[in-house]
């Protein structure tokens, strides 16, 4: 982490300043909304500002003043994170507003925070905990759970995991304030992804063969047959890697299959 | 079969909120094919098929997961297309997995470019208002929020619209002419997807250690549980 985060502040050592519930009701509500106006040019940036703005509502000065203003352009200025990993930037910048930290200070926390908010939270819910869940919901399925099981359990797992992610979050940034850095170095973070992805390599495992039996039907030939043209196609699609995607090949592929079928 | 315009609209409003969801709000996963074709069957009246046709899409969901600022296909609104095509065929003629499963790819195709042009357009708009974003303007910021999700809502409604619209007559004149048998379809596109989640899945678990003996484990596990019902 760079100087710029890591510089300890004299005033996240205060008590925080009291922030009603409504307004953090408020906070947790947008950061739903974060990337509502997402683009290739601010990315997240529009969003922060969005999230931030009813703690800013709280400056002394007040709402529509010109200190209120001038944090409100400043938050909504460029930024990149992950969705859900932008609660901590979030609850940090909040903070650093209220505790009247200098401007120069936020801007260069702002810089230094945007990467590993990134690549931390594609590692642990994009690459980690999104795959788990639809793996393990997938080997549920093939275990022949009914419909509202199947998608229940895959919608209260992943979203568990989600909801919790951004409260902590919140309170991470809005407790630590510019020195939340050091969250990062939550063992969650660093240990996760390798365990999630341990587990969801196993899920991965038994999903296949049992969402693929409870698609085909009954009858072994075929589910047999199935299964090894499946280990030849994972085959090419790894030696392919980066050249073509398995979603277009797939659209190819059933394109031509529809077209014999229809046509013969 | 044409598809009357009061059929259409859920189907439409539903693909909104499911496309809404891949990005722009709440991002709680509703818009993944697993859930998102199962509503769409039971708006139809089959959620079981909806589930189906779902899970075959889930497997090669698995390989286009919406990392930072990639380019991916959107799979809420084409998921509500693939759903409800099924859907429309209970009895599971030959041809109706592959043809949703086609159709729902083809529309996630189409899916992934509006949201690239719709986030060309936000920019345009934030472009727009830059010296009042600048100035701090409290309006500004939240207009530009609910502008970019109004207009992603009326994106993937527009295109669930439109591609259910071309899509459900198409297949299902399709399905009329169907030769090939219809365990062996089915067989073909959940062996396609499968081999999409399997080659996914060696990219995102290959570097963690210990994670190829327990695929190998689990594999193991789900063939023999396959095997034994």
């Amino acid at each position: 982490m760079t100087a710029g985060v890591a510089t300890a502040s004299a005033a996240t050592e205060r008590p925080a300043p009291h922030v009603p519930p409504r307004t953090w009701i408020s906070i947790f509500g947008r950061m739903l909304a974060i990337q509502g106006a997402w683009n290739y040019e601010s990315l997240l940036g529009n969003g922060i500002g969005f999230c931030v703005e009813p703690a800013l509502q709280l400056l002394p000065e007040g709402p529509r003043s010109p200190e209120y203003r001038a944090a409100l352009a400043r938050e909504s200025h460029y930024f990149n994170a992950h969705p859900y990993m932008a609660s901590i930037a979030v609850g940090a910048l909040a903070r650093a507003e209220l505790d009247r930290e200098p401007p120069e200070r936020i801007e260069r926390f702002r810089t230094a925070l945007a990467g590993p908010l990134g690549s931390v939270g594609d590692r642990l819910v994009w690459a980690g905990w999104l795959p788990f869940c639809s793996l393990a919901a997938l080997a549920i399925f093939g275990l022949g759970a009914s419909t509202g099981v199947v998608v229940g359990f895959f919608l209260v797992a992943y979203n568990i995991g989600h909801v919790v992610l951004r409260v902590w979050g919140l309170r991470m940034g809005w407790k630590h304030g510019l020195r939340v850095a050091s969250a990062l170095g939550n063992p969650v973070f660093r240990r996760g992804p390798q365990i999630i992805g341990r587990v969801a390599a196993f899920a991965t495992g038994a999903a296949i063969p049992l969402a693929l039996g409870r698609i085909i039907g009954p009858g072994r030939s075929l589910l047999g047959l199935d299964l090894a043209g499946v280990a030849v196609g994972s085959f090419i699609l790894v030696r392919l890697q980066g050249r073509i995607e398995g979603w277009r090949l797939s659209l190819l592929l059933l394109a031509i299959i529809a077209l014999i079928s229809v046509i013969r | 079969m044409i598809v009357e315009v009061i059929d259409l609209v859920p189907l439409a409003m539903l693909g909104g909120l499911l496309g809404l969801d891949v990005v722009s709000f709440p991002q709680a996963m509703i818009s993944r094919p697993l859930v998102a074709a199962t509503v769409a069957g039971a708006l139809i009246g089959h959620p079981s098929s909806g589930l189906l046709v779902g899970a075959a899409l889930e497997l090669i969901a698995l390989e286009t997961l919406p990392f930072g600022a990639s380019r991916y296909p959107e799979w809420g609104s084409a998921s509500v297309v693939g759903g409800a095509i099924f859907a429309n065929n209970p009895e599971h003629a030959a041809g109706a997995m592959t043809l949703s499963v086609l159709a729902a790819l083809a529309t996630t195709w189409i899916g992934g470019w509006t949201m690239v042009k719709l986030r060309q357009l936000n920019a345009v708009w934030a472009g727009r208002k830059r010296a009042a974003l600048e100035n701090g303007s409290r309006r500004t910021v939240i207009g530009l929020q609910v502008q970019g999700m109004t207009a992603d809502f009326i994106r993937g409604a527009g295109l669930t619209a439109v591609a259910y619209a071309l899509l459900a007559p198409l297949a299902a004149a399709c399905i009329a002419l169907w030769s090939t048998d219809a365990r062996l379809s089915r067989a073909m596109v959940v062996g396609l997807a499968a081999s999409v989640a399997g080659g996914a899945a060696w990219k995102i678990f290959h570097s963690t250690s210990g994670a190829l003996v327990l695929f190998a484990a689990g594999l193991g596990l789900g063939i023999f549980l396959v095997f034994l019902r």
